[in-house]
């Protein structure tokens, strides 16, 4: 029999028994920041696309939500903070090695670049409001004349914020579940699908939606091509790894993984989606709600999770 | 110069006077430690493999908290040794994250702390306090670069491991096995 | 890549020259950021130093106490001069800050008294606390006479009351530290070599080639220089041979672990000597030259091969001729270690005298590597009249057991109940830092004395157990906080250590030499009392040793040479060893004399019945017994004990590893609280361990409260050692209670 155990002096807070420094601030932090990017990179591609009068929602309408979101997860991320009157120090200095800094310094320039987004739409989303001073309706032409220049920086920019999601955990080697290079497209790949889920509720185009259903279909594949892949990755890791694996796989957290992440997050609303295409009448708000639900969850899945597992020594 | 510890398991009882005179010399509040005791249990009665180890930050020289962390707080002093410099830790914890050891924690007023190797005493020249109180003297502290050091003699004669060493982090504490 | 921001300040051989570079100190200081202003002032240094000695276990440390100038204690630090912990203090004395800090505290002095029909303490002032006590004290001599006083004492308060009680009239004292702890080995020790083994315990460790201990867990007892010296030993790659059920810490650092069945030690003893005698492996010229009563512990141990012994120990006849011969070998530097908590069979001194007979037949008793001759430097007492001599003393009540060489706890318990028997009647206790329900077994008996008892005071720093029995409790301040008795200890040289207060006491505790004092001035033995404050005592006390409190403030420990020459023999054993024969006795006429059995033997004893585990109880090294469980920075470190059980008693008795269960011994009694299993290959299938010194039930001790389960609790059977009265502790057994048995309506 093997035996290891604590002679003294650990019982820390949020560390022992097991790690739980990061909490569902975090999680929510990261659903909301792929969501962003998901929505933001769609929104400045169809732009780019020309296709600003077929995709009203995509270019216009569900860019609302992507400042919202952004300043929501930057408050949720603020809350976790333990030492939050140095919040500042972030911006002191940019540290390339980690991942935590660049993502502070993209969403210091994407939240901005949202809002302007959302500023320079103003008139047609919100017909009813007048921009009360002039200095803000000059600042809106400005914005106008600039939509061009937003859409090329959004794209890379939402990109890297779309990964850098999962890169914020992959860049942990010290926890095995998320020490994998797959999180990062994986998470930008939800992060993408989530944002098509939000855009397809707030859609009334049909010809928009379908042509986001087909989107979303391809997501969902690819998505779920990822997950099999991580697993395959974890399957064929060390130790550590396997144990990892366990957690999702015939562990703690296999019910909510499997069912509520990938059948009911991922399968059925493909299955949804798939049947729409093929011309069933399905209510469009099912499959989207439940991308968007089996988003978050994920996120909180691999938050938890990941923190449990841990090198053996 | 190059900064390291050396802890002889074969010495070690686990008495735990180096957790205690590191709460007392740098002020870690009750229920927190930078240092703790682990014993590993190896065996079926009657053959079994005891061994007692104090842990702590390991210094490692690729450390990923530092790496991870976002403001610079966490960094690497002449000597190997690691940091956190207080007022500028934002408590984003993934430096906590990101060690192996679990050797970090939230302190109390708001900033991530660890053991520092007594950088306060050690600077004056004198050991950190858990080596300098420990009744087994089985810790050893010294720069491993100066090949007359204790702690470089003994890790030239003796077997010694370090911790997860897979994990890549290069660390500078090492037991004498 | 790492970057490095910040220069560090080059620093010479670290630790070995300490030619720290001072005047850098301060360039460091800008530089850097990450202090705080605690570190600074850590690296300034303005702290005060103030010369102690460790009162958290019976070591005594010297050190000093470091504090601010908020008067905050920072930390203690060992004293460098000190040969009893060559400047390292162990956990307990590190930890010695949290009995100052520990909120808990005895605050005030507490008086029973009814309120509203409910017995309760109520607050009060010294002066009332101590004119009703002096009024006690007074209407019980009257009554009884002085000596029906009982002190039941450890540690220095219970000297000053010591002193009090002897000027009062009475010298009915006990420490439970002779029948309940050391007692047996101090006399096998005396009746075979002629003098007590004494603490701290004269080992060369550091000197020694083999050190055997039977249940001894040197390093899980931190009995500060004998754990040092044995990480030297460890050094110097000395040869361990560890007799204990459970692989100890330091039986997994041995080179041989002998897991012996419980209680059958004396039996390796036997057969130990055999192979020593019957392979002509003994000390010759040193047998021949101190040994009395060879022939005969030749012909008595003739039977008792190693093949006899294994039936009984369950120690193959090999390992035990094998360690026989270690030991052999690195004679005469050997330690067979007398251990300290003995008081384990009933059959306790005479198996003390067999481990002395060992060291006989080794050679070991005053050679190097062995034991040393101590010296201790005689300190004069400060001026008084001569004590009373009171009618009957701890001795004569404890005459039922010959060799009862200290009062005997046991026997004031059982004087304190009326009884026909009952010669000595005890009608009111002083106990003085002694938390009796947790170190006296047989609990039942304990409360039933209690009751009896016309008056009862405690003295303690900590509301302990005991304190809930008291009718009047008087808070000691800590050691931290008061002037001490001087430290005259007896070790390889002769030193004296001075304890001054680093801060003035907490709250309205009272160093017990104040209390001694004001209870005498108020009993009319202001002779006995001849000082205004006790530093006019020290004061004296040091200039009759060529020193001064004010050189010794400076100092905290001095050395002394030594007068009674040599630590060792020398080679032509010119010594007289200081038995009625002058020789090692390995047949004791004496106890021939009173028909008990002049060399030790074997009996069995009673095993637990199916279903049941033998309790065997130990030590932790961060907690001194039950003292410190509520002391915060050591609860920190452990705040509860745990069952140890073999894994294949963990599954036939179905019990998984940290789930709670309560024991059950085998007379019915069930501990107070749940105690966590831990299932490990460290340990017998026949028995179970936990530490000593948890399970307080007292709701005022926050910390340490409900925590663990209690050792004491579940010792109701107690073997009586005939020869001097101790009390035999590990004849108990338990079995395990998953469900709650308080849930029972």
């Amino acid at each position: 029999m093997k035996e290891e155990l604590f002679i003294s002096g650990r019982n820390i807070p949020n560390i022992d028994p097991i790690l739980h420094i990061w909490h569902w601030p975090i999680s929510v932090y990261l659903f909301l920041g792929g969501l962003a990017a998901g929505l933001l990179f769609f929104t400045a591609l169809f732009y780019l696309l020309g296709k600003e009068k077929e995709m009203p929602a995509t270019v216009k309408f569900a860019s609302i939500v992507a400042p919202i979101a952004l300043i929501i997860g930057l408050i949720a991320l603020f809350y976790d903070l333990t030492h939050k009157i140095y919040f500042w120090k972030l911006y002191t200095t940019i540290r390339i090695e980690s991942p935590m800094s660049w993502g502070a310094w993209v969403l210091l320039l994407i939240t901005p670049i949202s809002i302007f987004w959302v500023l320079s739409y103003f008139d047609e989303l919100f017909p009813k409001w007048d921009l009360k001073f002039d200095f803000l309706k000059k600042f809106q032409h400005i914005l106008i004349k600039n939509r061009l220049n937003m859409a090329l920086a959004l794209i890379p920019l939402s990109i890297i914020l779309g990964v850098y999601t999962g890169i914020l955990l992959s860049a942990f080697n010290a926890r095995p579940l998320w020490n994998n290079a797959i999180l990062g497209p994986l998470f930008l790949t939800s992060g993408l699908s989530t944002g098509v889920a939000a855009i397809i509720l707030i859609s009334k185009n049909h010809f928009e939606r379908h042509l986001l259903n087909k989107i979303d279909i391809g997501l969902i594949i690819i998505e779920l091509g990822l997950i099999t892949h991580m697993f395959m990755g974890l399957y064929a890791g060390s130790q550590v790894q396997l144990e990892a694996m366990q957690l999702l796989v015939g562990g703690e957290f296999t019910i909510v993984f499997f069912g509520f992440v990938v059948i009911l997050g991922l399968i059925i609303p493909l299955l949804l989606e798939f049947l729409e295409v093929l011309g069933y009448k399905i209510p469009i708000v099912i499959p989207a709600v439940l991308i968007l639900i089996g988003g978050l969850i994920f996120r909180f899945v691999m938050v938890e999770a990941g923190q449990i597992t841990r090198y053996l020594y | 110069m190059k900064l390291a510890m050396v802890i002889d398991t074969k010495k070690c009882v686990g008495c735990s006077d180096c957790v205690v005179a590191c709460q007392t010399e740098n002020d870690v509040p009750i229920g927190y430690c930078r240092d703790w005791i682990i014993e590993t249990v190896n065996g079926t009665y009657p053959s079994i493999e005891l061994e007692l180890r104090s842990e702590r930050c390991n210094h490692c020289s690729n450390a990923p908290c530092v790496r991870c962390c976002p403001t610079g707080a966490s960094h690497i002093v002449d000597g190997g040794t690691v940091l956190v410099t207080h007022n500028e830790c934002i408590g984003c914890g993934a430096c906590i994250e990101s060690c192996p050891y679990d050797a970090r924690f939230q302190h109390p007023r708001g900033y991530i702390d660890k053991c520092t190797f007594c950088y306060h005493r050690v600077s004056k020249g004198k050991l950190p306090a858990c080596v300098s109180v420990c009744p087994t003297k089985c810790m050893y502290f010294g720069d491993l670069d100066n090949s007359h050091s204790e702690v470089s003699q003994l890790l030239g004669k003796r077997r010694y491991k370090t911790l997860a060493p897979e994990a890549g982090t290069k660390p500078q504490v090492y037991y004498l096995i | 890549m790492v970057s490095s921001r910040r220069k560090f300040i080059k620093i010479s051989a670290l630790g070995l020259g300490g030619a720290a570079v001072s005047a850098s100190v301060f360039n460091f200081l800008d530089e850097s950021t990450y202090l705080d202003e605690l570190v600074y002032s850590k690296v300034l240094e303005n702290y005060r130093k103030t010369a102690t000695y460790c009162e958290v276990c019976f070591w005594k440390c010297a050190g000093w106490i470091y504090s601010d100038e908020n008067n905050n204690v920072k930390k203690i630090i060992g004293n460098d001069n000190d040969f009893q912990c060559y400047g390292r203090l162990c956990p307990r004395g590190t930890g010695g800050v949290g009995m100052y800090t520990d909120p808990d505290r005895l605050k005030t002095p507490l008086i029973r008294d009814i309120v509203n029909g409910k017995e309760t303490f109520r607050e009060a002032s010294w002066e009332e606390a101590l004119t009703l006590v002096a009024s006690k004290m007074q209407a019980v001599k009257e009554k009884h006479g002085a000596e029906s006083i009982a002190l039941i004492k450890h540690g220095e308060p219970g000297g000053h009351f010591e002193h009090l009680l002897k000027a009062f009239g009475s010298e009915t004292v006990a420490e439970p530290a002779f029948a309940q702890c050391r007692g047996p080995r101090e006399v096998g020790f005396k009746l075979t070599m002629g003098s007590w083994v004494g603490s701290p315990e004269p080992t060369d460790i550091r000197d020694s080639k083999c050190l055997v201990l039977i249940g001894s867990h040197l390093g899980e007892n931190m009995h500060n220089t004998q754990v040092q010296e044995m990480a030297d030993a460890i050094d110097r790659g000395a040869t361990f041979i560890t007799v204990d059920p459970r692989l100890s810490t330091v039986a997994s650092k041995s080179k041989y672990w002998l897991p012996i069945k419980p209680s059958t030690d004396i039996a390796l003893l036997l057969s130990w000597m055999h192979v020593l005698i019957y392979e002509n492996l003994y000390d010759k010229e040193y047998v021949e030259k101190f040994g009395l009563g060879f022939d005969q512990l030749k012909e008595h141990v003739r039977t008792f091969t190693p093949e006899w012994a294994y039936g009984i120990t369950t120690i193959e006849p090999d390992v035990i001729r094998k360690t026989a011969r270690e030991m052999a070998d690195a004679a005469p530097a050997v330690i067979v270690h007398p251990g300290r908590h003995v008081t384990w069979y009933g059959d306790d001194s005479q198996r003390s005298r067999a481990i002395a007979i060992l060291n006989g037949l080794l050679g070991s008793w005053g050679r190097r590597g062995g034991f040393y001759f101590k010296e201790a430097l005689k300190v004069p007492d400060f001026p008084q009249p001569p004590y009373p001599k009171p009618k009957w003393t701890w001795k004569e009540l404890s005459s039922r057991y010959p060799y009862a060489e200290m009062g005997i706890t046991n026997e004031v318990i059982r004087s304190s109940i009326p009884a026909d028997d009952v010669e000595y009647p005890v009608k009111a206790w002083i106990v003085a830092a002694c938390n009796l329900p947790v170190s006296i077994p047989n609990k039942n008996l304990l409360l039933k004395a209690i009751d009896s008892l016309e008056f009862m005071i405690v003295v303690d720093t900590m509301p302990m157990e005991v304190t809930g029995y008291a009718d009047v409790v008087l808070p000691e301040c800590t050691y931290l906080e008061r002037w001490g008795s001087i430290r005259s200890s007896a070790n390889r040289e002769p030193s004296i250590a001075l304890r001054a207060p680093a801060i003035r006491p907490l709250y309205d505790s009272k160093p017990a030499w104040w209390m001694a004092k004001q209870l005498g001035e108020k009993l009319g033995l202001h002779d006995y009392f001849n000082y205004n404050d006790y530093t006019e005592v020290l004061d004296w006390q040091f200039k009759q040793v060529g020193t001064s409190l004010e050189e010794m403030q400076k100092l905290g420990v001095k050395n002394y040479p030594r007068k009674t020459g040599s630590l060792f023999m020398n080679d032509d054993l010119d010594f007289n060893f200081p038995t009625k024969s002058g020789k090692i006795e390995f047949y004791s006429e004496e106890l021939a004399a009173i028909g008990q059995p002049p060399m030790p033997v074997y009996t069995p004893h009673p095993e637990p019945e199916k279903g049941y585990y033998r309790l065997n109880y130990g030590r932790a090294p961060m907690h001194t017994f039950s003292r410190t469980a509520n002391n915060p920075n050591l609860n920190d470190l452990m705040d509860e004990n745990t069952v140890w059980v073999n894994p294949k008693v963990a599954k036939i008795e179905v019990l998984k590893a940290d789930q709670y269960v309560w024991l059950k011994n085998q007379d019915g009694i069930i501990s107070s609280f749940p105690i966590k299993v831990r299932v490990t290959e460290r340990i017998r299938f026949d028995s179970v361990y936990m530490v000593h010194g948890f399970g307080h039930d007292n709701q005022k001790l926050t910390n340490a409260h409900g925590k663990g389960a209690c050792d004491t609790q579940l010792i109701t059977s107690v073997s009586i050692d005939p020869l001097m009265g101790g009390t035999g502790m590990r004849g108990n057994s338990v079995t395990f209670l998953t469900e709650n048995p308080y849930n029972i309506a």
